[in-house]
């Protein structure tokens, strides 16, 4: 094992983590402010993603893709908030998973009617492709660096926006009591909409990103949404602070554990055994940490305590 | 007899008579549709004992539901090719017998839903929710990794297991047993739900404050209840597997619990027949809607999406009315 292949998965780890935090911040702000569980937050990730496409194949600008996507992400975030989700703020977690399942089978399916079951390509823009070197000598691609500066960007942005402007000091309120910030005069359903859009545009500016170095299909949205999921139960739901931990530790954990377990495993088993052991045990490593998290601080790492 | 007896009542007769018809008629395919929508009833009712009397919704009992599967699948894979499944420090055979793959499916699943339960019922709420869904993935990623079992290709069982005194090749036996099984479960639940057990346990879904004040603590109730569901779902997985005598990582898949719970919920929550009913409609609209529009899915979004925000208690509710509290 080469120094540079490690400061490579790490950075790919970092990557993986940052992209994670777009979706899981939205997650988290959504369930912190209105207090639910939304299943249909990876749909978005994928309308985010294929908007993109869909936009740079006809414009051919990458850029106009990024506007795209959280145009449209935003948009039917703001959609299904006013249709749908309004109504699901009383009920109990059970309507909101099932009533945001069925979202996600109308998203799903919609998308494959409209662009049909072949994955869309989204290519990486001229001017960052190809690798960039690191300082030590490690060749690095370069659309990869520009994700984790372009999500920590985004990070310190959202950081700002919750903790400096009056909107953000609302929707803090909102967390702690939504009764009195109406009784103030602050309009809790507009509030509500802004919130919901804006982790809707978090996710698909993810999809789109993320859409560059995967293919853009029907069903992208689940696995990373399951993941999100992940680390804002590692990071403590409704804490945003509590998702960028969460998300760099599942994308360090996740592309670290892919590299070193099978060759742990090689110090005390047979090559081929170890493997797969390894590997085995690698896809499973997110959720081995989640558990030991969970059995140490039920709540997540910066959760409320119960 | 109270409404929902009658639903009961004209489900359960529509379980034995519509097969019954489907032989007579030569329409093999009715029955094998019929023995999935029982199958996948017999799973939706497990996860009702943990979800409808408990109220723990967990998004994560195709765990269960898979393990079953692969108890079969391993036990039918290894005496097919005739190897044992472990030679040290006991010798241990592959069986194509399904009352000893059903037991160990029952006592696999349990012993799952038990360590799965004791880590995810620390927690409650949203929390509990993910947690099964992660070990759902957790799981499921594991078989898909597990390469001496097929991995992401799962495994083929070329002959359906055999149950003593009966043919299982033939579709109406097969259905025959499956149905067997299903009322008995659901026997069962009723019996559950008036013993002190699940008064106790609906008690601490309720009021868990006052439960735990009467000396009772709703930690145990639940963790018994979740294995007990867990089981079941695990026996039903055993099942499915036989069904389609292939077994994959697919049946870990979280879309499969979510649509347990979809059964469930469609059913009517808490009813002793909502999964009955939500499966049997499940896979009717699956087999109608399916061959109208490949994009079937959009409807059944739609009507689930309907039930969830207009139709309190789903579709025995709007014929039965409420859930009698008192008897």
């Amino acid at each position: 094992m080469t120094l540079i292949l490690l400061v490579e998965q790490v950075l790919n780890g970092l990557q993986f983590g940052i992209m994670l935090f777009l979706l899981a911040a939205g997650l988290t702000l959504i369930f912190g402010v209105m207090g639910l569980i939304n299943l249909a937050h990876g749909s978005l990730y994928m309308i985010g993603a294929f908007c993109a496409a869909a936009a740079a194949a006809a414009t051919g600008s990458f850029l106009l893709g990024l506007v795209a996507a959280l145009a449209g992400a935003a948009a039917a975030g703001a959609l299904i908030e006013l249709l749908v989700i309004r109504r699901l703020y009383a009920r109990d977690h059970l309507d909101q998973v099932l009533a945001t399942f069925a979202l996600i089978l109308i998203f799903s399916e919609g998308t494959r009617w409209v662009f049909g079951s072949f994955p869309l390509y989204l290519d990486v823009p001229e001017a960052l492709a190809g690798p960039v070197t690191l300082p030590g000598g490690i060749q690095y691609p370069l659309y990869r660096l520009t994700l984790i500066g372009a999500g920590l960007s985004v990070a310190a942005g959202l950081f700002w926006l919750i903790a400096r402007t009056r909107i953000g000091v609302q929707i803090r309120a909102g967390e702690n009591d939504r009764e009195m910030i109406a009784a103030l005069g602050v309009d809790i359903d507009r509030l509500y909409t802004f919130v919901f859009a804006l982790g809707a545009a978090l996710a698909g500016l993810a999809g789109a990103l993320v859409g560059a170095i995967q293919s853009v299909q029907v069903g992208m949205g689940e696995p990373v949404l399951i993941l999100a999921f992940v680390t804002i139960v590692i990071g403590g739901i409704g804490s945003i602070k509590g998702a960028l931990v969460g998300a760099v530790l599942v994308g360090l954990t996740d592309t670290l554990g892919a590299l070193f377990l099978p060759a742990l495993f090689e110090l005390v088993m047979a090559p081929a055994a170890a493997t797969q052991t390894g590997a085995a045990l690698a896809s499973m490593a997110i959720y081995i940490l989640m558990a030991g998290v969970l059995i140490w601080r039920p709540t997540g790492l910066y959760g409320a305590r119960a | 007899m109270s409404r929902e007896t009658l639903v009961n009542l004209t489900m359960l007769a529509g379980l034995v008579l519509v097969p019954l018809w489907a032989l007579w008629a030569d329409e093999p395919f009715t029955i094998t549709l019929a023995t999935r929508a029982v199958i996948l009833a017999l799973a939706a009712a497990g996860l009702n004992i943990a979800l409808g009397i408990g109220g723990l919704v967990s998004l994560g009992h195709a765990v269960f539901f898979g393990i079953g599967g692969y108890a079969m699948g391993v036990l039918a894979y290894h005496a097919q090719t005739y190897t044992p499944l472990m030679e040290a420090p006991v010798l241990i055979e592959g069986t194509k017998s399904m009352p000893v793959i059903w037991l160990v499916a029952l006592v696999a699943s349990a012993l799952a839903a038990f360590v799965i339960g004791l880590l995810s019922l620390r927690t409650s709420g949203v929390y509990f929710i993910m947690i099964t869904l992660a070990f759902g993935q957790m799981l499921f990623f594991f078989t898909i990794s597990w390469a001496r079992y097929g991995g992401e290709d799962g495994i083929s069982i070329y002959l359906r297991n055999g149950f003593p005194g009966l043919n299982t090749l033939v579709p109406i036996q097969f259905y025959a047993l499956c149905l067997t099984l299903l009322v008995l479960t659901l026997a069962l639940t009723a019996a559950l739900m008036r013993s002190p057990f699940g008064l106790a346990l609906n008690a601490a879904r309720q009021v868990p404050e006052r439960v735990r004040a009467v000396g009772l603590d709703p930690f145990r109730l639940r963790l018994a209840a979740f294995t007990l569901s867990g089981a079941i779902t695990g026996l039903a997985g055993a099942l499915f597997a036989d069904l389609n005598r292939f077994v994959s990582p697919s049946m870990f898949s979280w879309q499969l619990s979510g649509e347990f719970i979809v059964f469930i919920i469609i059913g009517g929550t808490a009813r002793l027949f909502g999964p009955v009913v939500g499966a049997v409609l499940f896979v009717a609209l699956e087999h109608w809607l399916g061959g109208i529009s490949a994009y079937w899915h959009i409807w059944f979004g739609l009507l689930l999406l309907g039930i969830v925000l207009f139709g309190k208690g789903g579709v025995i509710g709007m014929i039965a009315g409420r859930a009698r509290t008192h008897d």
